[in-house]
């Protein structure tokens, strides 16, 4: 039987400089952040970065990781802005600004293998100014509209965090909502998950959680077991993301001498040790269901 | 007479946006809006549909900071369905931009230089689809003349009535904004080529401080201009179910009175 299992370094050693990553989740929720530390300590640089901003941003922003960001938004939810992600942009970090359903055409065009897909959102806009998004396509039919052409998201691996996997690469998203996890593996040569668990295929008990299954094995390159692995921000329905941690991190952008010491504690610490420092696994689990 | 404070004067203002908006998705965003919201599904426009926040459709409103219980939710809206819904023009929001000019073009991105913002912002959000596929309008809880610039706003998120800026001239399919409820007024597009117009102002407030607060020439209707209707005792007692947490009270500093010359 296939075997895709790896450790989170594993993953890592499977990246390299310069690459475009997307990672998954939105947010505050159920982004792999187990996997995003693990980049933050590792000696990674110059990547381009795309997702549905949350900490994974900031982190790898204050950690000096990112040479781009691809976003429509960065927040921590409940805290609006995510502080370092901020700082970053206000220090000239490069980014290609999208809207979120921009953003998941142009992810749903590199899954199709498409150059582009035709939409009308950034008409009227200055999105359309950056030259990433400047080319415009005329309708072959009668009605002959003019529409913004999204060029193609493909990037060069997907992060994703998941709740169930089993060894070879089938996985169970269990939260409310999916978000664009799915689309963001099919526009990448390369899928990692890590995983609450990794566990039998016969404990997947799949014929009855079919569609929390939203990408099959083939498109999955490997499979990390990280319990906890999404904390600080959520992983319903295992755990809620934990806002008295968010508001500790977000006040870490306050001062050098704040961030060096949030970064000593919870970045720059084995993953074992993270556990322990954020409260341990009864109070993760205990985390109470937030309200939007 | 009845006591109520601005904040509920705004719910009241905020929720005509969906009077007329028939079985769509509504979205408020911040508390007195998505009360605006509540209110509208809760008196006048039972068929709206509204969320929790996150991902369910829930057949009683859900107030700010409360959830639903699980026997209340009746569809899911995951964020692909959302966007589903919204490109297909059956949705009505009203958003809290950061800047809006005479053009009803609006910023949630970044002031300054976009490169390297003076100050940067949340990000565009779903601001540009959803300006360009179905209704918005706008709620300002401080309405001054950095919020309402002269020119452009430094980053359009949003579509607006401005020809220069469409695809051959022709207005975008769904672009069509409605009102703007803000702490002095309640405006909308009915002026000249939809330019800005004061619809009613709030119980105390004179057009001219509303135009002194702004970065543009304002338009007005003919004549006296209608002053912002008070809520009445029954969507004064409607609010405050809806709204169990008390939410509105904390919006606007000090939670003033809603009738400035009675205070």
């Amino acid at each position: 039987m296939i075997d895709k299992r790896m450790t989170i370094d594993d993953i890592v050693d499977q990246l390299s400089d310069g690459m475009t990553l997307g990672i998954g989740g939105w947010g505050t929720r159920r982004k792999p952040m187990a996997l995003v530390r693990a980049i933050a300590r590792s000696g990674l640089k110059d990547l381009t970065v795309a997702a549905y901003g949350g900490p994974d941003f900031g982190l790898l922003a204050a950690t000096g990781k990112v040479r781009k960001f691809i976003f429509a938004f960065a927040t921590l939810d409940h805290i609006p802005n995510e502080p370092h992600f901020k700082a970053a942009r206000q220090a000239g970090l490069p980014v290609l600004e999208l809207d979120e359903g921009l953003f998941h055409w142009g992810l749903r065009a590199a899954a199709m293998r498409m150059p582009f897909l035709p939409t009308r959102v950034g008409i009227g806009t200055d999105l359309i100014k950056q030259p990433e998004l400047s080319k415009t396509v005329r309708s072959p039919f009668d009605d002959g509209e003019l529409f913004v052409a999204m060029p193609a998201l493909s990037l060069d691996a997907a992060l994703l965090h998941v709740h169930r996997a089993d060894q070879q690469g089938n996985t169970l998203t269990l939260s409310p909502d999916p978000f664009f996890d799915e689309l963001m593996g099919r526009a990448a040569d390369k899928v990692f998950v890590t995983a609450e668990k990794v566990v039998p295929t016969r404990e997947l008990n799949m014929i009855d959680n079919l569609r929390y299954n939203i990408l099959e094995r083939a498109a999955i390159s490997g499979v990390a077991e990280a319990p906890f692995g999404a904390h600080p921000t959520g992983a319903a329905p295992d755990y809620q993301l934990d806002l008295d941690h968010l508001k500790n991190y977000a006040a870490s952008a306050a001062s050098p001498e704040a961030w060096a010491a949030y970064r000593a504690k919870f970045v720059d610490t084995p993953e074992q040790d993270y556990l322990a420092a954020v409260g341990g696994a009864d109070h993760i689990g205990s985390l109470k269901i937030p309200s939007y | 007479m009845t006591d109520y404070s601005l904040a509920e004067l705004l719910i009241v203002a905020c929720a005509e946006n969906w009077r007329d908006a028939g079985e769509v998705m509504a979205f408020g965003a911040g508390p007195l809006p998505r009360l605006g919201v509540n209110l509208a599904k809760s008196s006048f426009n039972p068929a709206l549909m509204t969320t929790d926040g996150e991902c369910f459709y829930t057949t009683d409103p859900i107030g700010p900071g409360c959830r639903s219980d699980p026997a209340n939710v009746e569809g899911w809206s995951p964020y692909d369905r959302t966007f589903n819904t919204l490109w297909s023009g059956k949705r009505v929001a009203m958003v809290g931009p950061v800047q809006m000019d005479r053009f009803g073009q609006a910023n949630i991105s970044a002031i300054g230089d976009h490169a390297k913002p003076k100050v940067a912002l949340v990000g565009a959000r779903g601001f540009p689809g959803n300006s360009v596929h179905h209704r918005n309008s706008f709620f300002l809880a401080a309405h001054n003349s950095r919020a309402f610039v002269a020119g452009e706003v430094d980053f359009v998120c949003m579509a607006g009535y401005n020809p220069a800026r469409w695809f051959d001239g022709k207005k975008p399919i769904g672009l069509d904004l409605g009102i703007i409820v803000t702490n002095l007024a309640v405006l909308d597009f009915g002026g000249p080529d939809h330019a800005i117009r004061v619809k009613s102002l709030h119980p105390g407030v004179t057009f001219e401080e509303v135009q002194d607060n702004t970065g543009f020439a304002l338009a007005r209707t003919e004549g006296d201009l209608p002053v912002t209707p008070a809520p009445t005792a029954e969507q004064l007692a409607l609010v405050d179910r809806l709204d169990p947490k008390g939410a509105r009270h904390k919006v606007l500093k000090d939670n003033p009175p809603g009738d400035r010359k009675a205070a």
